[in-house]
């Protein structure tokens, strides 16, 4: 992971010499990284969401088990 | 969580997704400028709707093999998830549309291929509601099921390459296709496991929703 994101910092500061505009303001700084990090947490909350509407969902399937064998 | 391995990869995928995805070095390119990074996400979202529906095909085919309410419930929730992901492709590529081409909708047959097939499966959904009879609506739903996925096919995936046809969308109408900008190997680093995240996605909340399907009818049935 480390490694990882070394390489992406690394190959993020390579982009230069620009003869088409890009985001170039925004990452020399370094606010690019406050978008990836509030994208990230999104993405988080929502996953963890999901994680927790799955276990919900488990524990309603096991209810339906002990039921079907109470039956 | 039930059979979570592949749930981890998603997480993890989806995360690698959002941090290189702004973060690698892209192609350099007038109009695109940095929205070459949609790649990562809009055209993800239709990949993940084509391999759901695919599922939903292949569910409502089982089920007309041999009638198991499963498979219905499967073809069912498959196909709801795919219209999601198809409507966010939909929204997505409108918005990148205003900021490339200059306008929310262009006469672009892709454009219009997807709004289509998105109406065709629209159509499945109105279809199944207006059903009451679970046996008749899994047989008649499923039938439907296989000609939505010909017309998906047909307006997404073969109408716009035709010849005569011209789309602002890379790869058609003399637009060097995206492969062309994807040789940049730090663009293809991110955008296959990309696709993938999006996939086990989809078919995250399709289990889900499948689940709670099941749950549903068992109870319904008591």
């Amino acid at each position: 992971m480390m490694f990882l994101l070394c390489s992406i910092f690394a190959s993020a500061q390579s982009v230069s010499n620009p003869p088409v505009e890009m985001a170039d303001q925004m990452r020399s700084n370094g606010k690019i990284y406050v978008v990836v990090g509030v994208l990230v947490i999104i993405l988080f909350g929502l996953l963890t969401y999901l994680v927790s509407i799955d276990k919900k969902i488990g524990r309603v399937e096991k209810d339906i088990e002990e039921f079907k064998k109470g039956k | 969580m039930k059979s979570s391995w592949w749930k981890y990869l998603c997480v993890f995928v989806l995360t690698y997704t959002v941090i290189a995805g702004f973060l690698m070095p892209v192609p350099m390119l007038e109009i695109l400028h940095e929205t070459i990074r949609n790649l990562y996400f809009h055209v993800c979202m239709w990949f993940a709707m084509m391999f759901i529906l695919s599922v939903s095909l292949f569910y409502s085919l089982k089920y007309l093999n041999k009638p198991n309410e499963d498979y219905d419930i499967i073809a069912s929730q498959t196909s709801y998830v795919g219209l999601v992901f198809g409507i966010l492709g939909l929204i997505t590529g409108s918005l990148w549309a205003k900021y490339t081409w200059g306008a929310w909708w262009t006469n672009d047959p892709k454009l219009n291929g997807a709004a289509i097939a998105l109406l065709s499966y629209f159509a499945y959904v109105v279809l199944r509601n207006a059903m009451d009879d679970e046996q008749k609506r899994a047989r008649i739903s499923a039938v439907y099921n296989i000609f939505a996925y010909v017309m998906m096919i047909t307006f997404i995936m073969i109408y716009p390459r035709l010849k005569e046809v011209d789309s602002l969308h890379p790869g058609n109408g003399g637009n060097p296709g995206f492969s062309k900008y994807d040789l940049d190997s730090h663009m293809r680093l991110v955008f296959y496991p990309a696709i993938i995240g999006w996939i086990l996605l989809s078919w995250w909340i399709s289990s889900i929703n499948i689940r709670t399907e099941r749950i549903k009818r068992y109870l319904h049935n008591q």
